[in-house]
């Protein structure tokens, strides 16, 4: 396909790897985090790490709204479809995510709840249109790249009048959670690791635009590369974060020029800010209570807003304890170094979110990295 | 979730929305976070909507970098 195949030539792969290696610099480390869990897809199914000097060594980042998203939170949307007799409409990725007593959205269907997965937010509309005298609610999960479209939703569910429409919100923004990373203490008490700069994401930042990382350059001296999600990309991206390392430099710059400006879509962050407002503290899973880092919907459109309509309570619920996600996600943890990976917890079975998401730490690494564990261990 | 694709706009539809090519297969998208969306025009297709508009010419920067490269290792496959 156009605008794919082409940033995934393989010849190409090589000799940036080659330019990465010749422009490392004896002594120093180069700890870059790819934020997003789409560049962590990329990296493990494209085999980008064995293409890496020893000192690049890239660390995944929370970036995948599947695996941040707390047990709750999932705890809620399991209650509507339950126990309130809604029709809940979800997108796929959250279904199968292990939630309290033993259940996911997927086991709730099961037991008879109606749990529809949906492609678009267009479909929940459209179910919404149908069954006039059922509650449709859109379990609205995401970072910015998904958020404009729940937007869009509501928006028109106002025009048409769907009062039988609603969502739960939980659209959550990846500023507030780099933030969050780079202000946890280092490595000590299961913290974070230190870091020499950031992949930046490629989808959310068509819709943000490279503005909003700036403070990490300017407050934090890291450097950040937007790149796009093909193997190129991402290649390209490490040896432009190299070179900064390298000339002691800390810039935003943009690797993903093709799709991304510094303003981003204006259009989409207007219907955003219409609809939406800041959350004053959001749990994730991994990075914990994070003020100022969701959404929640404006009170002209309270009608919309599944936690109103339902008063709904969030409780927070503990992770399994031999469930490592929370480290993961802050980068301070590799999946590898959890005891239960690969073994209690596959992606057939997950026991942790990293494990369902196919953008999770732990799933891409379980479809493609393990193996390379392997070949380390039988050349040993 | 974030995943997206560059998909080719080949028909215009009645409020805001498009038919796409997605390697071969035809697909209604909503073209409501777009403005000037023409037919031939590349966008970033995701959930349904269209994200943003491909820009060819910082493509063909990218790429002629990447063509650079290739000519500058002339061992390279």
């Amino acid at each position: 396909m156009k605008y794919i195949d082409e940033f995934r030539d393989g010849g190409v792969a090589r000799i940036l790897a080659g330019k990465i290696a010749a422009a490392v610099e004896p002594g120093r480390s180069y700890r870059f985090m790819e934020f997003c869990g789409g560049h962590t897809h990329a990296i493990s199914r494209y085999g980008l790490a064995d293409l890496l000097p020893p000192a690049v060594r890239l660390i995944h980042g929370p970036g995948c709204p599947v695996c941040v998203l707390p047990i709750g939170r999932v705890d809620l949307a399991i209650d509507l479809a339950l126990s309130r007799g809604v029709i809940l409409c979800t997108y796929g990725d959250t279904l199968r995510v292990p939630a309290s007593d033993g259940l996911s959205l997927l086991k709730a269907k099961a037991r008879g709840a109606d749990i529809r997965m949906v492609y678009s937010t267009l479909d929940a509309l459209k179910i919404a249109r149908d069954e006039p005298q059922r509650e449709v609610v859109f379990f609205a999960i995401g970072f910015e790249t998904t958020t404009p479209p729940t937007a869009l939703a509501i928006q028109q569910a106002e025009r048409e009048q769907l009062l039988n429409f609603s969502v739960l919100c939980c659209h959550v923004l990846t500023p507030a959670a780099i933030r969050a990373i780079l202000d946890m203490p280092e490595a000590s008490a299961g913290g974070a690791v230190a870091l020499d700069g950031f992949i930046g994401p490629a989808h959310v930042s068509t819709v943000i635009g490279t503005r909003p990382y700036e403070f990490v350059a300017a407050d934090y001296g890291k450097p950040v590369v937007i790149a796009g999600f093909e193997p190129l990309d991402v290649m390209q991206a490490i040896l432009m974060l190299v070179r900064q390392v390298n000339q002691g430099r800390a810039a935003v710059e943009n690797e993903f020029s093709r799709a991304v400006s510094r303003e981003g879509n204006l259009k989409a962050q207007q219907r955003m800010a219409e609809v939406f407002e800041l959350r004053s503290e959001f749990e994730w899973r991994g990075l914990g209570v994070v003020p100022a880092s969701a959404l929640q919907l404006r009170e002209a459109y309270a009608a919309y807003d599944a936690e109103r309509r339902f008063k709904l309570v969030y409780r927070p619920v503990p992770d399994n304890k031999a469930c490592e996600c929370a480290a993961i996600l802050r980068g301070a943890k590799r999946p590898q170094e959890c005891r239960i990976f690969g073994t209690v917890c596959t992606p057939e079975n997950p026991v942790g979110s990293c494990m369902v998401s196919s953008e999770g730490a732990c799933a891409a690494h379980y479809s493609y990295g393990r193996f390379r564990d392997t070949t380390d261990r039988v050349s040993a | 979730m974030c995943l997206a694709l560059p998909v080719k706009v080949i028909e215009l539809g009645a409020d805001a929305t498009a038919i796409v090519d997605l390697d071969g297969v035809r697909k209604e998208i909503s073209l409501a976070l777009l403005d000037e969306v023409s037919v031939g025009d590349y966008v970033i297709l995701h959930v349904g909507y269209a994200l943003s508009k491909l820009d060819p010419e910082e493509a063909a920067k990218t790429l002629a970098l990447f063509a650079e490269l290739r000519a500058s290792e002339p061992g390279a496959p």
